[in-house]
């Protein structure tokens, strides 16, 4: 058992933090966030500069055949700047689609435009009623051929109104929440029937509602009948990039919240002093270590094809980020007094972002129920 | 990175697996399986098969009948006896006076002490706390006044786990008062059959008897018996103290607690049905499973880290946290096991293995649910509160 990072991952996440903090710090990022597009096209050209887009691709495809880990320290650095950039849509969702659910051929054509940073991509699977069931999707997909005609709406579409093609889950036949009958078509954002409306979400990040109506499917991905699957790993994999984001974001709540404790004096003593606030703070750093611990768990079984493994295991994962994020965020606040609760201040959009990585993919409450559901971590 | 055990630890893993299925016998099994207390008689005897195999303190030096295993065979190795469950050793001897002995002590009290400690030929307990001078331990008053070739202890010692079972007892005790509070205490070995040493137990809440008084009048003790330098006594007490990571959490307790909750809460009816088939029951059961995933890997980053640099340095900031968590999370368990037996909680009911022939009210695993919820508040208190330990992580991790 082995928990250091090899030589080259240590300077990947040397590399990555450094042109973060020269380049995005709170100030830069403000100003990013108030601009037209809500991201930074210079930041992310950076990063395609430095290789993080094809990082998670095979060789073979045109990537650096980075794994799991090599996507956490990304994760890591990015949660730690607030990254606004469409990195999840894109290279996280967009891209376990293709590494997982991608053709030989499929891979070919895309990953160099997004190895490149020329292509930027979106997930888009929540439904007005789906809540965060993968498997309820009441969008349809009429099969032509080869090919398919999508009609219906997706919500929520985390990074989707940048992403110049779109994964989408639509329904080939069954139920609305049968297992089967799913399929993963990816259309052009662009193509005749689309009607997207971007918006910003609370955290500052981007995403998109999307209305198809007989929009002609330019490829599909996988079983076009049998997706669910396929589907349900991309999701875990991207509950592993979360969680690891979510380290970055509360390691800064607590590195911040501990300094302003040193630093903030009332009654003539910095107020650390106290005890009251120091077992805060303390709670706040079990609950980040703890959640550290569990991140890489899931790491670690980002990549495990025994899919009831790795689903009670992303499952955990999701819970334990879900309820330490609240014990950082909420502490980070009330630790900070009314500062905290100033859009001048960084704490409280650490704060923002992590409570939009719960409502992502499952909350914690959603995920404790799938859990139990399944018999739990240790089995019988 | 890469969290997978290897070859060689899997391997490690099944052989002792294997030697506890051969060598634990049924009787001890069926006891620690049902979370009686410790018996002396039991200890003795489990402790010798170790021992007969070479595995009596895994962790010690080999010269001093170590195995040599590094941290991660150690704690695979601890892992695994709790798993099983087959009783821990008795940390006494061999996680607190064995290494203060063969780190600080002179060879005749090594070569006299570390075989009898590895053989539990000698039951040891621990004379710290005292009834002013819990938390704050250096205030401790208990007086050794050098006279000719002895010391004359006189003071009153408490919480003294399994003393009525001890031959021995460690104890820090007074040499001086000048100075600061840590300056003047000394490490001292005395023999518990010494007259004017007086043992009484301490009733608990959960009705076992497991921690004792005991009184020191005019108790002689040789100077021969004083471990390193008089006046330096802190300095081992704290060795000593923090010498215990790789195993704090307890994590393989926990997971043995965890089954055996499935095991009762598939037998035990809740509206009509097993109450595991309840889904609020999973989900809290879930819970608990969460956080001891979470904590075993906090664990193993220890482990690892603590093989990587060796036993000496600074621990890893993430093992200052294993004791609150481990504490809590093995509260949780007993708390769920007591509410898997609902109205079967209340009885109080004569212990198996306690001289009682009548037959058990309820099922037969009824009867420990709530004197093992009750016992185990203490681990969030002893060997420094929660709350003590908050103060030291705030302190020295986070430097407020």
């Amino acid at each position: 058992m082995d928990f250091d990072l090899s030589e080259e991952q240590s300077m990947l996440k040397d590399a990555l933090s450094r042109l973060l903090s020269d380049k995005y710090d709170f100030d830069s990022r403000n100003q990013v966030l108030a601009g037209q597009e809500g991201w930074s096209l210079d930041m992310w050209t950076r990063l395609a500069e430095m290789g993080l887009m094809a990082l998670p691709f095979a060789e073979a495809d045109g990537g650096l055949d980075g794994g799991p880990v090599d996507q956490m320290i990304v994760m890591e650095e990015l949660g730690r700047a607030l990254s606004l950039e469409p990195f999840f849509g894109t290279i996280v969702l967009g891209g376990a689609a293709l590494r997982l659910a991608g053709s030989g051929q499929q891979r070919a054509a895309l990953v160099p435009q997004l190895a490149d940073g020329s292509l930027k991509m979106a997930v888009a699977h929540t439904e007005r009623h789906s809540r965060y069931d993968l498997n309820h999707v009441e969008t349809t997909a009429h099969k032509t051929g080869d090919g398919a005609i999508l009609n219906g709406g997706k919500s929520v579409v985390l990074d989707g109104d940048c992403a110049d093609k779109i994964f989408v889950t639509a329904r080939t036949g069954g139920d609305v929440r049968d297992r089967q009958g799913i399929g993963l078509f990816l259309i052009d954002a662009g193509a005749k029937g689309v009607t997207r409306r971007g918006y910003a979400n609370q955290d500052g990040r981007r995403a998109a509602e999307l209305t198809l109506e007989n929009v002609v499917a330019e490829d599909v991905y996988g079983d076009p009948d049998d997706a669910l699957p396929v589907i349900e790993w991309i999701a875990e994999q991207a509950i592993a990039a979360l969680a690891a984001e979510a380290i970055g974001v509360m390691s800064v709540m607590h590195e911040i919240t501990t300094e302003y404790l040193k630093e903030r004096k009332q009654f003539g003593v910095p107020i650390g002093a106290f005890q009251v606030l120091q077992h805060k703070a303390v709670d706040m750093f079990i609950a980040l270590e703890q959640a550290r611990s569990i991140t890489m768990y899931a790491t670690m079984m980002a990549d495990n094809d025994d899919a009831d493994e790795r689903s009670r295991a992303m499952a955990a994962a999701k819970v334990e980020i879900g309820r330490a994020g609240r014990v950082c965020g909420e502490n980070a606040i009330q630790l900070h007094g009314g500062v905290g609760m100033t859009m001048e201040y960084s704490v409280g959009h650490y704060f923002k972002r992590m409570t939009m990585i719960d409502k992502t993919f499952g909350d914690a409450d959603c995920h404790i129920e799938r859990l139990a559901a399944m018999g739990g971590l240790f089995g019988q | 990175m890469d969290l997978r055990f290897t070859g060689e630890e899997i391997a490690f893993r099944d052989e002792v697996r294997s030697f506890i299925a051969d060598s634990l016998p049924g009787d001890i099994l069926s006891r620690t399986k049902a979370g009686e207390y410790a018996d002396k008689d039991d200890m003795i005897r489990w402790t010798r098969i170790l021992n007969e195999k070479g595995w009596g303190a895994p962790h010690w030096p080999v010269e001093f009948g170590g195995t040599g295993w590094g941290p991660m065979k150690q704690y695979i190795y601890l892992e695994e006896l709790q798993k099983f469950p087959a009783p821990s050793p008795l940390p006494f001897g061999t996680n607190m006076v064995g290494p203060v002995i063969y780190t600080f002590g002179n060879e005749a009290q090594k070569k006299h002490y570390l075989p009898r400690i590895l053989n539990l030929d000698d039951w040891w307990c621990q004379g710290f706390s005292e009834p002013g001078s819990g938390s704050d331990l250096a205030s401790l008053k208990t007086k050794a006044i050098r006279n000719g070739d002895h010391f004359v202890v006189n003071g009153q010692k408490t919480w003294t786990t399994l003393a009525q079972f001890a031959d021995w007892i460690f104890c820090l005790v007074r040499t001086s008062s000048e100075g600061k509070k840590q300056e003047g205490i000394s490490f001292l070995l005395v023999d518990m059959k010494t007259p004017g040493i007086d043992v009484r137990p301490i009733a608990t809440i959960d009705g076992g008897r497991e921690v004792n008084e005991v009184f020191f009048t005019d108790v002689r003790v040789p100077i021969e018996n004083l471990v390193g330098e008089e006046n330096h006594g802190w300095d081992y007490a704290k060795f000593l103290l923090g010498n215990e990571r790789v195993n704090i959490a307890r994590v393989g307790y926990s997971k043995q607690r965890i089954a055996r909750i499935r095991e009762l809460a598939s037998m035990e009816m809740s509206g009509g049905r097993p109450l595991i088939e309840d889904r609020k029951f999973r989900e809290k059961l879930a819970a608990i499973e969460i956080d001891l995933k979470a904590l075993e890997m906090t664990q193993l980053r220890v482990v690892a880290a603590e093989a990587k640099r060796g036993n000496t340095g600074r621990p890893d900031p993430a093992s200052s946290i294993l004791k609150i968590k481990g504490s809590e999370i093995q509260q949780a368990t007993t708390s769920l096991l007591m509410d898997v037996m609902g109205p079967y909680a209340m009885p109080l009911q004569h212990l198996a293995g306690e001289g009682s022939n009548e037959p058990s009210i309820g099922p037969d695993y009824a009867g420990h649910a709530a004197p093992g919820y009750f016992n185990y508040r203490k681990v969030s208190i002893y060997g420094g509160t929660n709350e003590i330990q908050k103060n030291i992580i705030a302190k020295a991790v986070l430097g407020l």
